[in-house]
């Protein structure tokens, strides 16, 4: 070709972290996310106001058995999912998919653990008061991210293992661990908010 | 007039083979099937663009229709044309629909179809989305509408207050239907927006800065991120307002805990910034005509940037000023009258800098200029009252009246729709290949911008004379007819000039005379190819080394090396644009319609049951497996190993 | 020129300013906010004159284009357009800056105005109309009355605004700007008239459907022709003695009136409708819709829905006799 030309043939095909493009849409959806249930946080401290006591009497204290193993669990899924991230960037199939399908299983094990919450834990149902409902809300946002993400996890595993496999399954590997780390690090504030603060407001 | 810099002249005469072989090529890859089946599945981002400028105007249209039906009642005192609880349907559905409906998607709508172009790329960075996007906005609209041909609208104001939206006293469908149509829109926003973020940071042409990125990318840019913090409070809320209606939680009833004022903070926190979301863009389209036709740069473009930067920031800092008649702290009023009135200062610059370039240009006098005038002067006095109704006292007086109705009329029409019917005149040249009239342009202008001032002017001397808004009947003898009698005149010249351009557009289509590839003498990139674009958008993708490339006297180098036998595109670094690797962009998909399909069969099911939302996730669940399971990729990107 | 014409109706706003409650003040609370106003207003119309006549002026003086455009600037005119630039904004900021402070120190005198000794009033909106209690220490002392409140000259007026049903917004331009009555959320006001007069107040707040006819009116009297007739709305009506009214008496009593409607004396102690103690001396029905005539009257009760469609009150089948001997009993609470 001519001189006036900037050839990009040279150029990869497959790009990580900032520079691919679908980590910004993740990061955009993970703004998404962080901006409503921040949002739902706020709304949690507004409420608050209307109550002399938090929990309204009558509704005890939120238990923290299987919401801190909840923490635990999501926690010590960063592991794992740090190393399918590695793995992918290596273009490992076997092994991601094998990493993939633990992280279901975590993530399976955070949603068992979070049902057990609503069950009895929060000692409230979503229509007993305003506190319930707004606790329960929060409870069940960050719930509905864990089980996308979980079935994300569970759709690029099953692609991996059926194929054809492509190289940008990889980045997809790669940003499922990036919106994993989101969910797993919203859940430190949210459970602060949702099992903590009411021991202290 | 013409401009001939563009990056195919750049290529040496033997070259002239090559290119077309290449554009053959990528009109094999690129093209959208054709047919029914195109339409469903496009992932051109030109195609979904015009299709939502398209259909958003179609909304516009039905809800110009409202507006004169209220004209209509308003323009006799004790009218008893339109009983109490249509007219209360007529005016949700006429604020729903202008800001959800038409301000918002046309804005992003526009955005979709210029920033590709104006950045040098081929497409939006996730086309598929943009797809579902549209999808999803046409059935949320299509809901809505249906509800009201059916006599069950929601009738609760495009704010939805509560306790009135709530269980107790609205009882019916009427506001789920309105919270679920928030849904739909919010997805079909934030879809587009977090699109238009990707492009704008990832696919900018190899030497395009920021510092050297149009006007109007940068006014989608900040637009976009607006979008993406302000719409999670209104999605909050209608979920809390839907919840509160459907599963008996407590969020707005105060008899248990809840509170009526949260639902105010939450909506007014997207309320509020859904202005300038709607207003921004409307900037980026006046820098670029006023540029265009007054010859030169703008005025301090650094200034312009900061401007759109800091309007972005202090719109989500006065939300509260919507509120001052609920009863604050002093301290909180202070703050957000102070808040609300420093945010005149980004627009203040803005309108000093188009005069200054004015000032300092050469004035080519066409119609889209015109409209942009005709922005200044009406966004002056929108801006003025909008300042009166910042301060606390005045606010006390003028909030909830005719006043606020004719200050945001003379923001989002003087503000928004002026600018916007401008760039319609501007850029259909680029969409279909043809010159509009200008007479017929100039025409149009002027009987809108009459009818326009002769309808809404009015409005501010109602307010002060008592007259409180989202009222279907006033006394005889309250003093208000005459007023009311002007504005409905008013309204018809309005529509008037609003169908003369119409016209001026449907000629166009016909008969406008071929436009060329930069009839304005421009100088973004779109103009640098084909009218209308190809579906690749450029044979090469061009380079630039500075702002307004096409007025630039250098040549530039093209890019080449990219795939034409695959939807390759050039992702580049967000902030210096330089080449960081190619990337493959998907084809078209049925899966995107149908995926919005589910969606709005769970949503549809969710008015009547909160099954409906399990129902739209499981059915959800097996469009998007179909929209990502692979099938043949190309050779080059599979991977042998077995696992 | 219609720019032309924005200004000859600002001018015609400025003139015609007798007839719009909002710039002719009743009292010191209205009069603060119109004084603001016309600050406001005149800095408005001089920066909407400044910038209408710059452009005008540019329009009229542009240079001709016949080359295209290009990126060569000339110094020292960017210079020029820069500092135009800066030393707009900076006009800008600093007229922001007047308005800011006349608007907080306007919002002050607003707040700490009062006094020491106010007549008390609590306003509780309904769907569709007002319920107003005059506060007394005495609580046989204190009044009821419905979508009409009598104030004092020259006496501050502290209105509690609230509500228990949906959000409505108490407004009487000629005396003050509005309050919000949220319910759950308690909030107040202090107007004050200074002449005697009737000014008419609205619903500002959206609040379904008959939000267009919920009026009330204050009507401000001179301290002696209000005291009396605080005395005589403390009064209970009395039973009537001709034996027509009584009649009527009974049909209420007995009727689906007195299940919504109070009517102090008697035991009708309905809550849902205003008070009907003192109704034959008010001047409206329906909080404003009609005024207060047998005719109208008659009308509303056997079918509110026709005049104000979607009330609360729903349609009575009396028959003519049974009618007149209500209008009878209804006419002599005065």
């Amino acid at each position: 070709m001519s001189q006036r030309a900037l050839d990009v043939s040279a150029l990869p095909t497959i790009a990580y972290g900032p520079r691919a493009s679908i980590w910004w849409g993740v990061l955009g959806l993970v703004a998404i996310e962080g901006s409503a249930l921040a949002i739902v946080g706020v709304s949690y401290l507004y409420l608050r106001q209307n109550f002399v006591a938090w929990p309204p009497p009558g509704t005890p204290l939120p238990a923290l058995g299987a919401a801190t193993g909840d923490l635990v669990v999501l926690l010590a899924s960063i592991v794992p999912m740090a190393i399918v991230d590695r793995l992918a960037r290596a273009e490992r199939r076997r092994p991601v998919a094998i990493g993939l399908g633990v992280m279901v299983l975590l993530g399976l094990a955070s949603l068992a653990l979070r049902a057990l919450q609503f069950a009895g834990a929060l000692g409230c149902r979503w229509d007993s008061h305003a506190y319930g409902s707004v606790v329960w809300t929060l409870l069940g946002m960050h719930a509905a991210h864990v089980l996308t993400s979980t079935l994300e996890n569970a759709l690029l595993m099953a692609v991996l293992v059926v194929g054809p496999v492509e190289r940008k399954d990889f980045v997809d590997a790669h940003v499922n661990a990036f919106y994993w780390y989101f969910i797993a690090a919203v859940w430190v504030p949210t459970y602060a908010l949702v099992y903590l603060a009411p021991r202290f407001l | 007039m013409s401009s001939t810099v563009g990056p195919t002249s750049t290529l040496a005469p033997g070259e002239a083979a090559r290119e077309t072989l290449d554009r053959a090529a990528l009109e094999r890859v690129w093209s959208t099937p054709p047919g029914f089946l195109g339409w469903l599945t496009s992932a051109s981002h030109k195609s979904v663009a015009l299709r939502y400028i398209v259909t958003a105007f179609g909304f516009f249209a039905l809800g110009g229709v409202l507006a004169a039906l209220m004209r209509l009642q308003l323009t006799r005192p004790e009218s008893r044309l339109i009983g109490p609880d249509l007219y209360n349907q007529i005016f949700t559905m006429h604020g729903s629909t202008m800001m959800f409906l038409f301000a918002v998607p046309v804005m992003e709508a526009f955005g979709i179809y210029l920033v590709p172009l104006m950045i040098g790329t081929r497409n939006v960075a996730f086309p598929r989305m943009n797809n579902f996007g549209y999808w999803i906005y046409l059935f949320g609209g299509l809901m809505l509408w249906t509800a009201f041909a059916l006599d069950i609208g929601p009738d609760t104001g495009w704010f939805a207050y509560v306790p009135l939206s709530g269980p107790a006293y609205s009882p019916g469908k009427r506001v789920d239907i309105w919270a679920q149509l928030i849904t739909f829109t919010e997805i079909a926003a934030l879809v587009a927006a977090v699109e238009l973020i990707v492009t704008t940071l990832k696919m900018r042409c190899p030497g395009m800065s920021l510092n050297r990125m149009p006007l109007f990318v940068w006014a989608m840019l900040v637009t976009a991120f607006m979008v993406i913090f302000a719409m999670p409070a209104i999605m909050v809320a209608s979920t809390m307002l839907a919840m509160d209606r459907l599963v008996d939680t407590h969020f707005f009833n105060p008899a248990e805990g809840g509170d009526a004022l949260l639902w105010q903070h939450l909506f007014w926190f997207f309320g509020h910034p859904e202005v300038y979301i709607i207003f921004i863009p409307a900037t980026g389209f006046v820098s670029t005509i006023v540029s265009t036709f007054a010859r030169r740069r703008i005025v301090g473009y650094p200034a312009m940037v900061l401007a759109l930067i800091a309007t972005g920031f202090l719109g989500f800092s006065l939300w509260v000023h919507h509120m001052f008649a609920v009863g604050l702290p002093q301290l909180g009023e202070a703050f957000f009258t102070a808040a609300s009135m420093m945010i005149a200062i980004p627009s203040g610059i803005q309108v000093f800098c188009w005069l200054a370039t004015l000032r300092g240009g050469r004035i080519v006098m066409r119609a889209p200029l015109l409209w942009a005038l005709g922005f200044i002067a009406l966004f002056v006095i929108g801006g003025l009252t909008g300042v009166m109704t910042a301060a606390v006292p005045l606010d006390l007086q003028l909030h909830d009246t005719y006043f606020v109705v004719a200050h945001f009329h003379y923001v989002l029409i003087g503000g928004a729709l002026f600018p916007l019917l401008g760039a319609v005149l501007f850029w259909l040249p680029k969409m279909c290949g043809r010159m509009p009239d200008e007479r017929l342009g100039r025409v149009s202008f002027w009987i809108t911008f009459v009818g326009f001032n002769l309808t809404f002017f009015p409005m501010h001397l109602l307010g002060l004379g008592g007259m409180p808004r989202r009222v279907y009947t006033y006394a005889r003898d309250a003093g208000l007819t005459t007023g009311n009698v002007v504005a409905s005149a008013g309204a018809v010249v309005l529509t008037a000039g609003i169908l003369v351009f119409l016209a001026n557009v449907a000629w166009t289509l016909r008969r406008g005379a071929p436009a060329g590839d930069d009839p304005w003498g421009a100088e973004t990139l779109e103009w640098a190819t084909a009218s209308p674009p190809p579906s690749y958008n450029f044979a090469y993708l061009p380079t630039v080394d500075g702002q307004a490339p096409l007025w630039s006297t250098q040549e530039r180098p093209v890019v080449t090396g990219l795939r034409t036998d695959v939807r390759e595109v050039l992702i580049t670094d967000g902030v210096d644009a330089t080449p960081d690797h190619r990337h493959r962009l998907d084809g078209a998909s049925v899966w995107p319609f149908l995926t919005a399909v589910a969606a709005t069969i769970g949503v549809v099911t969710a008015l009547f049951t909160p099954w409906g939302v399990t129902i739209g996730s499981l059915l959800a669940l097996v469009t998007l497996t179909g929209w990502f399971w692979p099938r043949g990729a190309p050779a080059h990107e599979t991977v042998e190993q077995r696992p | 020129m219609s720019r032309a014409a924005i200004v000859v109706a600002a001018v015609a706003c400025a003139a015609c300013s007798g007839r719009m409650p909002v710039l002719d003040p009743g009292g010191p609370q209205a009069a603060r906010i119109a004084t603001y106003w016309w600050i406001v207003f005149w800095l408005s119309a001089l920066i909407l004159a400044a910038v209408v006549a710059f452009l005008l002026h540019t329009l009229a003086h542009r240079r001709v284009a016949a080359a295209p455009a290009s990126l060569v600037e000339d110094t020292r005119v960017e210079r020029r357009l820069a500092l135009g630039v800066a030393a707009a904004v900076g006009l800008t900021a600093l007229t922001l800056v007047v308005l800011l402070v006349t608007s907080v120190a306007t919002g002050r005198a607003l707040r700490s105005f009062g006094g020491t000794d106010p007549l008390t009033l609590e306003v509780t909106g309904y769907q569709w109309w007002w319920d107003v209690e005059y506060w007394d220490p005495v609580p046989s002392q204190r009044v009821r009355t419905a979508n009409e409140i009598h104030i004092p000259v020259g006496r501050p007026v502290l209105v509690k605004t609230r509500s228990l049903d949906v959000i409505h917004s108490f407004w009487v331009p000629g005396l003050h700007g509005k309050k919000d009555n949220i319910p759950g959320h308690g909030s107040s006001l202090v107007l004050q008239a200074d002449r005697a007069g009737t000014f008419i107040g609205r619903c500002a707040e959206f609040c379904g459907v008959q939000h267009a006819h919920m009026q009330l009116l204050v009507i401000a009297d001179q301290p002696e022709v209000f005291d009396a007739w605080l005395q005589a709305q403390r009064r209970s009506a009395v039973v009537p003695t001709d034996a027509f009214a009584r009649h009527g008496f009974d049909l209420f009593m007995t009727g689906p009136c007195a299940l919504c409607h109070t009517v102090l004396g008697t035991p009708a102690g309905g809550r849902r409708g205003p008070d009907l103690t003192h109704l034959a001396s008010r001047r409206t029905l329906a909080a404003g819709t009609l005024p207060n005539t047998v005719g109208h009257l008659a009308g509303w009760i056997i079918d509110p829905q026709a005049q104000k469609p979607g009330a609360q009150m729903p349609g009575n089948a009396f028959g003519a006799d049974d009618l007149s001997a209500l209008l009878a009993f209804l006419g002599g609470l005065s």
